[in-house]
């Protein structure tokens, strides 16, 4: 079991030695991460995970890769989908040119449902989603397209629920235990590692997804990155969290107005 | 481990059920009274849609103020949080709620044993396990954690629970401090009110 001051020995070695900053998130989590993978990879001691983190560049991919949470699924939350589908993409119509960001966006389903969405309102064509999450490998998925089959059928249900109308089998095709989402919705994704830790805002969007990721980051720094999603929002854009997550009691509500009771809301200011 | 040589205030006590449990909660809920010392969370296994009803439902069933758990909400005593649905309920060290969306754990999110866990890192020898019906083992391994830490543990008696294999294994894995039926599970709840002292007997 590792303990909590050596779990802060890790953090400090991740910054000084090779720059990336987890020092501001939730504890609880990181522990239980680090914890995991400490008897996953059945270290001897702490002294041997705390050198190999510091001296092997490959295992630190992998220990960066597993202390984060890269749970995601297509269409999670129906109805948020469906507010999205309702109420954010007709706004999004009356736009020349569209530009969504989905930040965190783990190995891609949530980016692969938008872009099914926007093709279905007609607005693929003039859409670009950037994907961006902290680690390389995850991107490689999105960029791939490739989900396990297995899941197909409860992220079919959740993409009715949503209320979606086609037949969803018809945006993928099956081989090997794997779905290979269509080229037409990948063409439209720009994918790219950006740390909402250390990098600043890097364009203007309409909308911006960053769902269960706040989670796993203390007060501050959640305050901070719903800062600089203020600053990447263009006037009347829309921001959308997790649905425990909330920009009430931040710095930045009075510029925003929530929708209606999915976590969504509008720029006002 | 630790030996509770003075007894110590209990701060925090943590419910975790599956199935089975709704009704035991359904009749433990009214029985506890207001002004309570410590504050409840309460771990359901439920199905992983997004429903906030259940917490609905619960909190007509009390006085006391029932929440869903929000992420980095300040644990507050007198007040019961219920974990979320599809989300891990942890404690940090500052007494705040945080959530997680990683793995299920024993196929469960919430998962017993993770708060449990937490529970124990955070709380140690003023914390409060009960584990209620259900039909799974989740829960042994975080009650074992509480009960490393100098916590104390409580099981319903598996014969007044619809499903008694939870409670059971936990009996059957851990020297827990008591076997309570519904009424005596409130009574203890309700006598750390007076003073925040591990209630004695039974
Ligand atoms: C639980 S997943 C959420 C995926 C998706 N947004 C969803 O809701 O299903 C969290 C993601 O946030 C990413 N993440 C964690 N810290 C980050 C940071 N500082 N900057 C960018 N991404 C981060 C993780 O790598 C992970 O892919």
């Amino acid at each position: 079991m590792i303990e909590d001051d050596e779990i802060e020995l890790l953090l400090t070695d991740l910054f000084d030695i090779h720059g990336y900053d987890f020092t501001s998130y939730s504890r609880a989590s990181l522990k239980r991460r680090v914890n995991r993978l400490y008897s996953l990879d059945k270290f001897p001691s702490f002294a041997e995970l705390r050198y190999r983190v510091k001296a092997d560049t490959n295992y630190l991919k992998r220990f960066v890769e597993e202390i984060t949470v890269n749970v995601t699924e297509m269409f999670r939350d129906p109805t948020f989908y469906l507010s999205l589908r309702t109420d954010v993409l007709p706004v999004l119509a009356t736009k020349p040119f569209i530009r969504i960001w989905h930040a965190g966006c783990s190995t891609g389903e949530e980016v692969y449902s938008m872009a099914i969405m926007l093709k279905e309102a007609g607005l693929l064509h003039k859409s670009l989603l950037y994907a961006t999450d902290l680690n390389p490998s995850v991107l490689e998925k999105v960029r791939k397209g490739v989900f396990p089959l297995n899941q197909m059928k409860q992220y079919s249900e959740s993409y009715i629920a949503s209320g979606g109308l086609g037949d969803f089998s018809a945006y993928y095709i099956a081989n090997y235990g794997q779905a290979k989402f269509n080229e037409d919705l990948a063409e439209k994704i720009i994918i790219s590692t950006h740390n909402l830790v250390s990098d600043s805002s890097f364009n203007e969007f309409d909308l911006i997804l960053c769902r269960n990721v706040l989670i796993y980051f203390d007060k501050d720094l959640q305050d901070r990155v719903l800062q600089l999603f203020d600053a990447s929002l263009g006037s009347l854009g829309h921001l959308a969290l997790g649905s425990k997550e909330t920009l009430k009691f931040s710095a930045v509500q009075d510029n925003f107005k929530q929708l209606n009771r999915e976590k969504i809301w509008k720029k006002v200011v | 481990m630790e030996e509770s040589g003075v007894k110590n205030p209990v701060k925090i006590v943590v419910i975790g059920g599956s199935a089975g449990s709704l009704e035991v909660l359904f009749r433990l809920l009214p029985l506890l009274t207001k002004n309570l010392s410590v504050p409840i969370l309460i771990i359901l296994h439920r199905r992983s849609t997004a429903d906030s009803s259940l917490s609905d439902l619960l909190g007509s069933k009390t006085t006391l103020p029932l929440q869903e758990a929000d992420d980095k909400d300040q644990i507050l005593p007198g007040n019961i949080y219920l974990a979320p649905a599809d989300y891990h309920l942890l404690v940090e060290k500052d007494f705040t709620l945080s959530l997680d969306y990683s793995e299920k754990v024993n196929f469960s999110r919430p998962s017993l044993d993770v708060t449990f866990e937490t529970v124990a890192d955070v709380y140690g020898r003023s914390a409060v396990g009960i584990i209620l019906s259900g039909a799974n083992e989740d829960g042994t391994a975080g009650l074992l954690a509480i009960k490393k830490a100098g916590g104390l543990v409580i099981a319903q008696d598996p014969e007044t629970a619809q499903m008694p294999v939870m409670p059971q294994n936990v009996i059957n894995f851990i020297g827990v401090d008591f076997i309570y039926g519904i009424e005596e599970i409130a009574n203890y709840i309700n006598g750390l009110n007076t003073s925040g002292l591990h209630p004695t007997g039974g």
